[in-house]
Parts: C-alpha cells; sequence; structure tokens
C-alpha cells in the first residue's frame, strides 16, 4: 500500500462482527481523512469490509493478503 | 447520511446460539452506524434480568416460574446439545478459544454501541418479573405499540 497509514488496528483471530466493531469504534477517534490498516484473519471480512463502507460512507481503499492475515485499507470520510 | 437507518429485533428466545445471533446482527448493525431496538419478550426476557431478583414475585406460581426458568445470560442454554450443560460448556470454551465475547459481555457491547434495550411489559407481568430486576442496560419499557411504531420504520426487522 502505498497510502500513508495513520493508524493500525489488529484484530488477529478475531471473528464477525468483532472486527467491525473495532473499526467503527476506532475511526471516530480518527480525523476525516485519515487511513486505517485493520489487520484481520477472518476471510469473511474481504466483503464485509466493503458492505461496511458502502453502509457508512467511508472509503474502502484494497485489501493486501499473506497466507493467513489479511490487510484492509480504509479512509475516514465521514465526519 | 442523514436520518439513520432503523432495525429492530424481538429476542423471543432464551437459547444460547440464538441469543447470541440476535446480538451478533444488533451489534453489527450499531457499528455500520444504524439505530437499533431490540424488544425483550416471553423467554427472551431472560437475557436482560438479574440473575438474582430484589423482589419475589407475589403469585406462587411466579416463585415457582422463576426457580424453573432463571434468569441472566450467563444462564443461557443451548438449543441443541445443552447435553445436560456439557455440550453448553464445551461451546463457551471453544468461543473463548475464538475470542468472541459470552453473551453477558454481547450485552454488554450492545449497550456500549448504543442498541436500545426494551422489555416487554405483559411477559414482566405474568412472569413476576419486577423492574428491578431487570438489568440496567435496559431502559424502556413498552407494549406492542411501541414495538410495531418502531418495526413500520425499519428497513430491517428480525424475530429470534
Amino acid at each position: 500500500m502505498d497510502t500513508k497509514i495513520d493508524s493500525t488496528l489488529d484484530c488477529y483471530g478475531m471473528l464477525c462482527p468483532l472486527p467491525i466493531i473495532k473499526i467503527s469504534e476506532k475511526l471516530k477517534e480518527m480525523k476525516t481523512g485519515e487511513v486505517l490498516e485493520l489487520i484481520s484473519t477472518d476471510e469473511g471480512i474481504k466483503e464485509d469490509i466493503v458492505a461496511w463502507c458502502d453502509t457508512t460512507g467511508n472509503e474502502y481503499l484494497g485489501l493486501e493478503e499473506d497466507d493467513e492475515v489479511i490487510k484492509v485499507f480504509v479512509k475516514k470520510t465521514v465526519a | 447520511m442523514s436520518e439513520k437507518d432503523k432495525v429492530t429485533i424481538i429476542v423471543f428466545s432464551s437459547e444460547l446460539d440464538k441469543v447470541l445471533a440476535a446480538f451478533n446482527i444488533a451489534t453489527g448493525a450499531a457499528a455500520m452506524g444504524m439505530e437499533v431496538s431490540m424488544f425483550f419478550t416471553f423467554w427472551g426476557l431472560n437475557v436482560v434480568r438479574k440473575e438474582n431478583p430484589k423482589i419475589s414475585p407475589s403469585h406462587i406460581l411466579q416463585k415457582m416460574f422463576g426457580v424453573v426458568n432463571p434468569g441472566g445470560a450467563r444462564k443461557l442454554k443451548l438449543s441443541k446439545f445443552h447435553m445436560g450443560g456439557i455440550g453448553t460448556k464445551m461451546m463457551k470454551i471453544l468461543m473463548k478459544k475464538s475470542l468472541m465475547p459470552s453473551a453477558p459481555e454481547m450485552v454488554k457491547m450492545a449497550f456500549e454501541l448504543g442498541v436500545t434495550m426494551i422489555a416487554c411489559t405483559t411477559s414482566m407481568e405474568f412472569m413476576g418479573v419486577n423492574k428491578e430486576d431487570l438489568i440496567d442496560e435496559v431502559s424502556r419499557l413498552t407494549g406492542v405499540a411501541t414495538y410495531l411504531a418502531l418495526a413500520k420504520e425499519s428497513k430491517i426487522n428480525l424475530f429470534i
């Protein structure tokens, strides 16, 4: 990911709905325009993060997969 | 987003698996920025009851009922494979291993995420459950009209 990452959230080993809840909580602390990196091992997050961004209006920047670890990038675009 | 999307969930059951599914959806919806209301009725009332009631019910049948139907999110059993407690115990171990919150933790988490918890007054009455016997997370006591008014406004409405 070329974009500057402002914050990282480790959800290693956590299952749905925890990663989504943690993201929503974390983004509340962050400023608009900042980028969050989420580390997850839940396969479901790949589609869930897109649905979450669509619903909340935040921007989904993409993901990186390395073995079982999925890194998801979200930009806070909603105040 | 202008007006928040609304979700209403009726929690009728008190089996651990069903209650976890209800809270999973409720907390997930809250994290999606939705306004969530959970109505606890009939057996679902057990989820939001305190474990040790402060006021003993007046009617003898309500007292007996309280003995065979204990309250508290910690005491819920699986709908299948409870096996006298062994199955439920095993499920709780597996959940913990998977970093999943327990039922009481789910209740707390939902409350912190702003989920409104509502108890049905009719169920409370015949089960002999007083206002004081409910956990503090329950903020409203209502009847069916409040539920219907909220459900009418909701895009998602579930009965679990």
